[in-house]
């Protein structure tokens, strides 16, 4: 038994052709090739390939660095940018978006038949919409940073007339970069967002409505997803580019974290 | 010049950012572009990254989520696309009709976009097998799969020479 080497593998084959197999799989390889051929060709040709798509790019990186990509250039654009330009873009968008997120929902459930949007459908919609429109932004993905978080909390609680904490995801991998407010419906919603170290973008949403409270409802769209959920006069939504199984777990982080945190504050419950 | 200064850490990967953005995308000015949106995330959440760590499975994965991110805004507009093979046309090599593909760029193209990155990722960028799999958040043995059938259907574009006619209608 003790002499038996593993099996060959899909894995051993992959890394034959990367040129990565340790001694021991190479023989191991090399034994297996042997006595499949067939099996030897194809990893002769798929290296032949992969030199191919080498050489085929190396020019590419050959070539001089363009100086719009050199980092002091960039350092000294985002310093210059660093003003207020952004803002007035920003409410430019913010009014666009009301306006978009509202016909949307419009589009899409006023088929006949429908009678009514239920409150978490609209909560799950508008955030879904506001999370698309802002994610994408590179220069001002946020109005607030998260850098003035005390300020900014403070301001979306006051405007929504609800204690509004931004829930620390850091555990989870999830950074606050900052948050804004938007116009949902007839009221205000405030939109926090989160970025991971790998650049992928979440956003958490909180708007009045009125509805019955209601579990995690589920929203699939082409670029995210949503978990959206209705508590005693408050819709909530939660989007990232993640499934079903990767969002739940920030989903339920954010119930238990908001909710600890509108009962200390209690500014709109009782 | 500081170990943790951006200019040192980032400058020396652009090459390779670029090739892998070119690939990518085919237009070296869109490839380029993708590139500077990718430096500037990386500036802005410099705080973010742990010091000592190599920066290039980062650097990738922050390229390559901007790419998807790109290639969903563009589809949203139109059927829903996902991105997967399942989605692309199979190769039809007894096809009449279909273009000659020599060549191994024109090949890469017709790849399902993860099989793509991974060639790409692995087989010209050098990352390991480990790194790959972080840059695009899948599990190893996923990855190990996924080149075997990205190199295999690169291999038959590469033999027949041909694509098949679907892909061809713009």
């Amino acid at each position: 038994m003790s002499g038996e080497r593993p099996p060959i593998g899909e894995d051993d084959l992959v890394a034959a052709v990367d040129g990565r197999l340790t001694p021991e799989r190479a023989a191991a390889v090399d034994a297996f090739v042997a006595g499949s051929p067939d099996v030897g060709a194809r990893i002769a040709a798929e290296r032949r390939d992969r030199e191919a798509l080498r050489e085929a790019l190396a020019p590419i990186a050959a070539e001089p660095i363009p100086s719009r990509l050199r980092i002091a250039a960039l350092q000294a654009e985002r310093r210059r940018r660093g003003g207020g330009l952004g803002r007035i873009a920003a409410a430019g968008l913010i009014f666009a978006i009301g306006m978009g997120a509202g016909a949307a929902v419009t589009r899409r459930y006023d088929d006949p038949g429908t009678v009514r949007v239920p409150a978490y459908a609209t909560v799950a919609e508008e955030a879904s919409a506001a999370h698309r429109t802002f994610v994408v932004e590179v220069a001002h993905p946020v109005e607030v940073d998260a850098g003035r978080e005390a300020h900014l909390v403070g301001w979306l609680s006051k405007r929504l007339g609800r204690r509004i904490v931004a829930p620390d995801l850091a555990g989870l991998g999830w950074k606050l970069i900052g948050g804004r407010l938007l116009p949902a419906g007839t009221t205000a919603a405030a939109q926090l967002m989160y970025e991971d170290a790998g650049g992928k973008r979440m956003t958490l949403w909180v708007q009045a409505i009125d509805g019955e409270t209601t579990a995690f409802r589920f929203r699939k769209d082409a670029t995210s997803s949503t978990f959206a959920w209705v508590d005693r006069g408050w819709g909530f939504a939660v989007t990232a580019p993640l499934d079903r199984d990767g969002l739940l777990p920030i989903a339920e982080a954010v119930y238990e974290r908001l909710d600890a945190g509108g009962d200390a504050g209690a500014a709109g419950r009782s | 010049m500081s170990r943790t200064d951006p200019t040192a850490l980032l400058e020396p990967q652009i090459p390779a950012l670029r090739r892998y953005a070119r690939a990518l995308v085919g237009d070296p000015d869109v490839a380029d572009d993708l590139v500077q949106d990718c430096l500037e995330r990386a500036l802005s959440r410099w705080w973010m990254r742990r010091p000592g760590e190599d920066p290039r499975p980062w650097l990738f994965t922050i390229l390559r989520n901007l790419h998807l991110d790109r290639l969903r805004q563009r589809r949203r507009q139109g059927r829903a696309v996902a991105i997967d093979e399942d989605a692309m046309p199979a190769i039809a090599p007894d096809q009449d009709g279909g273009l000659g593909v020599r060549d191994a760029l024109a090949a890469l193209e017709l790849l399902p976009e993860e099989q793509k990155s991974l060639l790409l990722l692995v087989g010209v960028e050098d990352l390991s097998y480990e790194e790959a799999a972080r840059v695009l958040g899948i599990p190893i043995g996923t990855v190990m799969s996924r080149l075997a059938r990205g190199r295999q259907r690169f291999r038959a574009i590469l033999e027949t020479g041909r694509i098949p006619l679907l892909r061809r209608v713009k």
